[in-house]
């Protein structure tokens, strides 16, 4: 399995990935506490755009409602365990179920009906939007003004109820970004992940090649879903609040999947490379305009507009293909 | 609660629904030409919002004279937009065009976050809190006046469409892109006027909702999404439809208000959008999908 792992990769591409391992895993070390929170949030948009590559990367079915999943994972297991006093690993599993079936609807309804491309996306804004006007009226978990947790400890690592400092939280996310990065990896290279491609590529030729394009879109979308809830879970007990305004909003879907688009779509290392790109110009911009003295509100999402643009106009195909060209790391394409 | 209430609401709506239908209308005409979906159409409209705000408090210009000249503003701010960076993406998947609209919307949201401070503004005219009596109805005379330019725009874009030559040259475009290319068209000058006509509806329809809603930067991504779910309902790419989806949401979320708590109201059309999603995909009055 592990040997499985590594097949195909360039040797050039294994010592770099080792090096970056390498670098990851002693952070807590040598960054100081607001590295390692950028760290934690570059590391969180990896992990839940690989869960949206699966979908859109993979599959070819564009979800911008993400945020959907990430929403009803957290509100999920951050309600068993305020209200009932369930340990998160145990709420993980219900909220894993939830935000499965949710996609499973999503998806059941778009499907059966053909409803795809453009049509499918704007569903799935609906349905997120839905979620969060239910979620803004729905007083068992805070309604509008939010759901809180009792706040964490920090002089105490608790991992079974997920109370703890930053660095905890760093090595979790870690561990998760890691197995989302392998389990793509294995499922690309399965028959379901050549299904996915084939449908990308072109539906009705992969349907008539007697691919059941309808069962394996449905898997994609579970999976996505099941994988993005997991992310959902660690920003609740990360964060400690929630709000419906904030979880289930538009933007955050947005924000989301901007890391795998800009990295690349449809690659392994997209995700990772775009949340480092996203997360690293968002601080740089804010640092510099604080520099300069001009930060007046919006003066960095200004910029970010226009880097976003700059990017996207001049790397159509994402950063990561081009820079796996430079190097020379892009054996099979993967 | 007495019959008058419901018609009243059911007014109130209808001509509100007519101004979202002009916005949507915008919105339609650009899906159906240029194939793009505008993520940044409501962020347009807000543009034109405070453009009409900035008119009316620094030179007294009422906002219903402004409909043409906010139109030909936009007109142009679009062919620029189409001519400038949307051209280059016409080929390219639906996921790249997404981004490089939504950086357009992020950037404007922002700027004007800037410019204008996060405070919501409104204008206040002489006729503000004007309204006619018909038989037991009150109606606001702003939404009258918002209901009427709607009509009139909406009407002399479907004439444009439907007899000038230049109207019938962008039709073309949309049904066959090659052909039109082998007639000689200049397709991508046509696609930036059409731009430039959606944008043109943004611009009248966003100087008539000032209005009647207080605007704030924010405002932008919801109207997006109004957008979103008025040309789905009614049908993304066909105008009539687009008025009537206008027409649908502004009934929808006026009764929903009246019978639920108003900040659920936009529950309601989410769920009409997912309904007609499922059951009729191409919309109401859409073409069926290929």
């Amino acid at each position: 399995m592990i040997g499985r792992l590594f097949d195909g990769v360039p040797r050039r591409g294994l010592v770099l990935l080792a090096g970056l391992l390498v670098v990851l895993l002693a952070a807590p070390w040598i960054a100081n506490d607001y590295l390692l929170t950028v760290l934690i949030i570059v590391l969180y948009f990896a992990y839940t755009g690989q869960a949206w590559n699966v979908m859109m990367g993979f599959a070819g079915q564009l979800s911008l409602g993400h945020a959907i999943y990430v929403g009803l994972g957290g509100y999920a297991a951050a309600a068993l365990y305020v209200h009932f006093g369930i340990a998160p690993w145990l709420g993980l599993a219900a909220a894993i179920a939830i935000a499965m079936t949710c996609g499973a609807i999503i998806g059941f309804l778009a499907f059966r009906f053909g409803v795809g491309g453009v049509y499918f996306a704007i569903l799935t804004i609906a349905f997120a939007e839905f979620a969060r006007i239910g979620f803004d009226h729905f007083t068992w978990v805070g309604a509008s003004s939010g759901f809180f947790l009792p706040v964490a400890n920090y002089t105490r690592n608790d991992l079974w109820n997920l109370r703890g400092n930053p660095t905890m939280f760093y090595y979790l996310m870690l561990a998760l970004t890691i197995a989302a990065f392998a389990l793509c990896h294995i499922l690309l290279k399965s028959r379901v992940g050549y299904y996915w491609q084939a449908i990308r590529e072109d539906e009705v030729a992969a349907r008539s090649l007697g691919i059941d394009t309808f069962r394996y879109k449905m898997y994609a979308v579970v999976l996505s879903a099941g994988m993005t809830a997991v992310a959902g879970v660690f920003f609740a007990f990360y964060y400690n609040n929630l709000f419906p305004e904030q979880v289930f909003h538009i933007s955050r879907s947005i924000e989301l999947i901007l890391g795998p688009i800009i990295g690349g779509i449809g690659t392994l290392f997209g995700p990772l490379i775009g949340a480092f790109l996203l997360t690293g110009l968002s601080e740089a911009m804010q640092e510099l305009l604080t520099a300069l003295g001009f930060d007046a509100p919006g003066a960095k999402q200004v910029f970010y507009g226009l880097c976003l643009l700059a990017v996207v106009m001049a790397l159509p195909g994402g950063v990561w293909p081009w820079l796996a060209a430079k190097l020379g790391v892009n054996g099979r394409r993967s | 609660m007495p019959a008058e209430i419901y018609l009243n609401v059911a007014v109130s709506g209808l001509l509100t629904g007519l101004v979202y239908g002009l916005m949507a209308v915008g919105l339609s005409v650009i899906f159906g030409v240029v194939r793009v979906v505008n993520f940044a159409h409501g962020e347009m409209m807000t543009v034109a919002m405070y453009l009409a705000i900035v008119l009316f408090n620094g030179f007294g210009l009422d906002p219903l004279a402004m409909v043409v000249p906010l139109a030909a503003v936009l007109f142009a701010l679009g062919y620029a937009m189409q001519a400038g960076i949307i051209n280059p993406f016409i080929t390219r998947p639906e996921h790249s065009q997404f981004i490089l609209l939504v950086a357009v919307a992020l950037v404007i949201v922002n700027v004007l976050l800037i410019a204008f401070g996060p405070d919501a503004r409104n204008v206040q005219t002489s006729y503000s809190f004007d309204s006619f009596l018909v038989g037991p109805l009150i109606i606001d005379a702003t939404k009258v006046y918002a209901g009427a330019a709607t009509v009139v725009i909406t009407a002399a874009l479907f004439a444009f469409f439907r007899f000038a030559p230049l109207g019938k040259a962008i039709r073309a475009c949309a049904d066959n892109y090659t052909g039109a290319l082998v007639v000689g068209l200049n397709v991508r000058h046509l696609y930036a006027l059409t731009f430039g006509l959606g944008a043109a509806c943004v611009g009248a329809a966003g100087s008539v909702l000032v209005l009647l809603v207080d605007v704030t930067p924010a405002l932008g991504p919801a109207l997006t999404l109004l957008a979103f779910i008025i040309v789905i309902t009614g049908g993304l790419g066909s105008m009539p439809g687009a008025v009537l989806g206008g027409v649908l949401i502004g009934l929808t979320e006026a009764t929903a208000g009246l019978f639920f708590t108003p900040s659920a109201k936009s529950m309601f059309s989410f769920g009409l959008l997912v309904l007609v999603l499922l059951f009729r995909p191409q919309g109401l009055l859409g073409k069926r999908l290929s």
